[in-house]
């Protein structure tokens, strides 16, 4: 379906060999801007550098096979499951997490929308949901009803707020492409 | 007393926050440096504080699941006490059900859809005597008689001579004063912030990464598991090679439990390696070789056994006339919420301290002090959002498991099940097995109802108090009273336990698998009679006008009648539950191949005084879109005494993709509210059967409709 798809092999750790990670050494990892160095396995899913080792907890667990999206973070700007992606990886890039989210247009404005419609109900898959369409608005400014499924459709919401996270996205392009006017 | 001293008691209590209001803070997601509560605070009851900063803190006695009782609760406390829905911070509740019993369940706990009865008059309560007071001290400040001054917007006024006070001000004098009972509440015609589409007072949290989930909790020192449960219900571990586990970077130890084993790490990521790392060998049990044919088998075999009399009306067997008959089966359901479950324990000689999202505070307290064999009052749970729920957070075998594993932990330790663990150990929704007979009159309308209900008691094992020789209210609502005038009626009960699978609540309880059955049924006599669905239901509901009323309004809203493409049909349901009466009509496509399209979906609803209306649109968005991924995919199945499905490549759930258009119409009322987070999910079942009934001729009677039954051929 998808560059998301999941190892379907099972395990996200099966299959990868130790020589490929380094296992005695500290990873370097750029956050937001900051860069960390952090004394785990090479092969440990970022997700939980990310929550665990660095303690930021926004971006989050809900499958482990990147089935689900919640895990979703920006790696160079794309969206990527943190729960499928090994630390050392993205040693080289820039991982950029929901935390972050407001400081970009695209986020900020995406943030507005899902104020102003009220999007969330439990809320625990809308960080995944915020990346995802802040990666899809950041490459395509005025998405269609086809391609909003194609860039969020690996992410779940057991809630039920996929009609608002559709109105969400129709609302920021509409502000970032100058349109609408509408208050928060 | 003088204005400005202020009462033992409030004084304690404001002892008690300052202390405590960094935690309480960091916990919520406010910044550290806002949440330092004032040396001196006015806390009349145990769910209202005003600090001298004029800030109100709400202690929220129903959690927050994303139906939106963070919001509702606040503007029922917010529209008494006179303030403005931003001047609101927001507080999960400790343990307590002295404090915090919601009053139509009898304990602490969220659910059932009661929030909102449960909370309209003693909220409201709350609020009103708090204003009460504030407007009394600033009126002995002024010197003036109370009656001469008014609350609005966090101050008090003294209209006579323009004097102005903010709340703030007063708080610690009016903290001195006694607390009135019964005050008067506002009239309906009053209300400035009941009845508006108040915006979320959670949603600035939940959309930057800051608001707190059970999974989220974070205490110093605090290590990580990762947890194998036996595989068969049932099992035991009969044994485990921990070596090279033990060698994975960051574990520390191995737990082991009667049935279980724990890697306990430094992160998660660890602990997932380590657990892939253990040859685990387990004990099987007795029930290696259930299936799920085997619990259809039981069911059915039950049916035919002795039944408890729930309600009977005339003499249901002495009908003559045309009869009708059919069975129905639903299978057993998983929630599969976003957050999987977790639990964080602090497991200490003096004391326990467990951090959770859980629907049932004082269960998980229970279960903790259970576990330990400490008393209650050194269990400190700590509750938070829940990331979904969907009923299986009334559960606290999440807090039962991780305690088990913090005794053989040193410090604090995080207990998260993967998904796998999540969907295999859940506590699900049984299956039932229904039979119906009604007997038709010569104008093809119902004299008599029979309907014997088969399947499992949550209540039994939950609340056994409840559960009276078979009297079981929550598996047989949606049943014993359905909205039609019908002379004779029988409803019975036959309560039959699966083997091995533990079962529990699912939203939408009894009224989801029954109004599924009843709604299909009174189609399927419709169709008999050949009349038209939505006709044949008002011609039963003289009796009763809340009913009629969304049934009519559904049916024009929806357009009923109107044309459609070939293989498009619309199908109603009609069911007062919850306190609600809800009508949904669903129109829905069926491909060649027989899969189904949900198109749209038209809800009209007679919530009683609707207190937010937006939120009641998101919740009948929310719970028809969870009842639409049950009604097409929704099964556990067993092979080998276990479930065979695992995560979301199996478990599947809509994706956006899949979504019909939603809209929702309420009726305007002054009655007591009703619940609104579970009667989408009961609607949706029957209203979307009888959809794919009305688009092919085909009637399904088994769940989830199986596109096999629909290819054309």
């Amino acid at each position: 379906m998808s560059v998301f798809a999941a190892d379907s092999s099972g395990s996200a750790l099966s299959g990868l060999r130790r020589s490929r990670f380094r296992l005695n050494e500290e990873v370097d990892v750029k956050v937001n801007g900051t860069d960390h160095k952090v004394d785990v396995d090479g092969d440990t899913p970022v997700l939980w550098v990310l929550r665990d080792v660095l303690g930021m907890t926004g971006t989050k667990f809900g499958c482990g096979m990147g089935l689900c999206g919640a895990c979703t973070i920006h790696v160079d700007g794309q969206p990527t499951r943190a729960c499928l992606t090994p630390v050392q990886a993205v040693a080289k890039g820039h991982v950029q997490t929901i935390e972050a989210l407001a400081q970009s247009d695209v986020g900020a404005a995406l943030q507005k929308a899902w104020l102003a419609l009220d999007v969330p109900q439990c809320g625990y898959c809308q960080s995944g949901q915020l990346m995802s369409a802040a990666g899809l608005l950041a490459t395509n400014k005025a998405p269609s009803d086809d391609e909003i499924d194609a860039a969020m459709a690996g992410n779940i919401c057991r809630c039920g707020t996929y009609p608002r996270i559709r109105a969400g996205i129709r609302q920021a392009a509409l502000a970032l492409n100058g349109g609408g006017g509408h208050g928060a | 007393m003088a204005p400005d001293s202020i009462s033992r008691r409030a004084f304690l209590r404001a002892g008690a926050a300052a202390g405590g209001g960094l935690l309480l803070g960091v916990m919520l997601g406010i910044p550290a440096a806002r949440a330092q509560q004032p040396a001196a605070s006015f806390e009349p009851n145990a769910f209202v504080l005003i600090g001298t900063d004029g800030h109100v803190t709400i202690t929220m006695p129903y959690i927050e699941m994303g139906q939106g009782t963070y919001t509702s609760v606040p503007m029922l406390v917010a529209e008494e006490l006179e303030i403005g829905l931003d001047q609101v911070r927001l507080r999960h509740a400790p343990a307590s059900d002295k404090l915090y019993v919601n009053p139509l369940l009898g304990f602490q706990i969220t659910g059932g859809s009661t929030t909102m009865r449960g909370a309209w008059l003693p909220l409201r309560q709350a609020g009103a005597a708090a204003r009460v007071m504030l407007v009394q001290a600033a009126a002995q400040g002024w010197n003036v008689p109370a009656a001469e001054c008014a609350a609005e917007r966090g101050e008090v006024v003294h209209r006579a001579s323009g004097r102005r006070v903010r709340y703030g001000d007063v708080a610690a004098a009016a903290a001195g004063l006694p607390v009135p009972h019964d005050v008067a509440l506002k009239a309906p015609g009053a209300f400035r912030l009941i009845g508006t589409p108040a915006r979320r007072l959670d949603t600035a949290l939940k959309v930057d990464g800051s608001a707190v989930y059970g999974i989220d909790a974070r205490v110093p020192g605090m290590k990580f598991a990762a947890l194998a449960q036996s595989p068969v219900f049932g099992g035991r571990l009969r044994g485990v090679d921990t070596k090279a586990a033990l060698r994975v970077k960051g574990v520390r130890q191995v737990v082991r439990l009667d049935d279980c084993v724990a890697v306990i790490a430094d992160h998660t990521g660890a602990a997932r390696k380590g657990l892939a790392a253990l040859k685990i060998r387990w004990d099987d049990g007795p029930h290696a070789t259930l299936t799920t044919a085997a619990l259809r088998q039981g069911l059915q075999a039950a049916s035919a056994g002795a039944a408890a009399r729930v309600r009977s009306e005339g003499d249901a067997a002495a009908a003559t006339g045309t009869r009708v008959a059919a069975t129905y089966d639903q299978p057993l359901l998983i929630h599969a919420p976003m957050e999987p479950m977790n639990c964080t324990v602090h497991v200490r000689p003096d004391g326990c301290d467990v951090w959770v999202g859980t629907q049932v505070a004082t269960r998980a307290q229970a279960a903790a002090a259970a576990m330990t064999g400490l008393p209650l009052e050194k269990v400190t749970v700590h509750n938070h959002y829940l990331g979904g729920s969907f009923g299986r957070r009334l559960e606290v075998d999440n807090v039962t498991r991780a305690v088990q594993i913090a005794k053989q932990v040193r410090g604090p330790v995080k207990v998260i099940w993967s998904r796998e663990e999540d969907v295999q150990h859940d506590v699900y929704r049984g299956p039932f097995h229904d039979r119906l007979q009604a007997v038709l009159d010569e104008r093809g309308m119902p004299l008599a109802w029979t309907h014997r209900i088969t399947g499992p008691s949550t209540l039994k094992r939950y609340l056994p108090p409840a559960y009276n020789n078979g009297f079981d209210p929550e598996v047989t609502e949606g049943a014993a009273e359905i909205p039609y005038a019908i002379p004779n009626l029988l409803v019975e009960y036959v309560n039959h336990e699966p083997p091995a699978v533990p079962t529990g609540f699912w939203r939408g309880v009894g009224p989801a698998h029954n109004v599924f059955v009843v709604e299909s049924f009174i189609d399927e006599l419709a169709a008999q009679a050949g009349k038209d669905p939505v006709a044949y239901r008002a011609a039963l509901l003289e009796k009763n006008p809340r009913a009629l009323a969304v049934l009519r309004l559904a049916a024009d809203k929806a357009g009923w009648g109107g044309a459609l493409p070939a293989r498009t049909g619309r199908g109603v349901s009609l069911q007062s539950v919850f306190g609600t009466y809800l009508a949904l009509v669903t129109e829905a496509s069926v491909a060649d191949d027989g899969t189904i399209a949900v198109r749209r979906v038209t809800a009209a609803v007679d919530p009683g005084i609707a207190i937010n209306p937006d939120t009641i649109a998101a919740q009948i968005e929310s719970a028809v879109i969870f009842g639409i991924s049950a009604a097409l995919y929704g099964e556990a199945t067993l092979a080998n005494g276990r479930i065979e499905q695992s995560n979301f490549h199996d478990v599947r759930v809509l994706r956006i993709n899949e979504v019909p258009a939603i809209a929702t119409h309420i009726v305007p009322s002054t009655e007591a509210p009703g619940g609104m987070g579970e009667p989408g999910t009961a609607a949706l079942f029957p209203s979307l059967a009888n959809a794919v009934h009305a688009a092919t001729g085909k009637r399904l009677r088994t769940l989830p409709l199986d596109p096999a039954a629909l290819k054309v051929a």
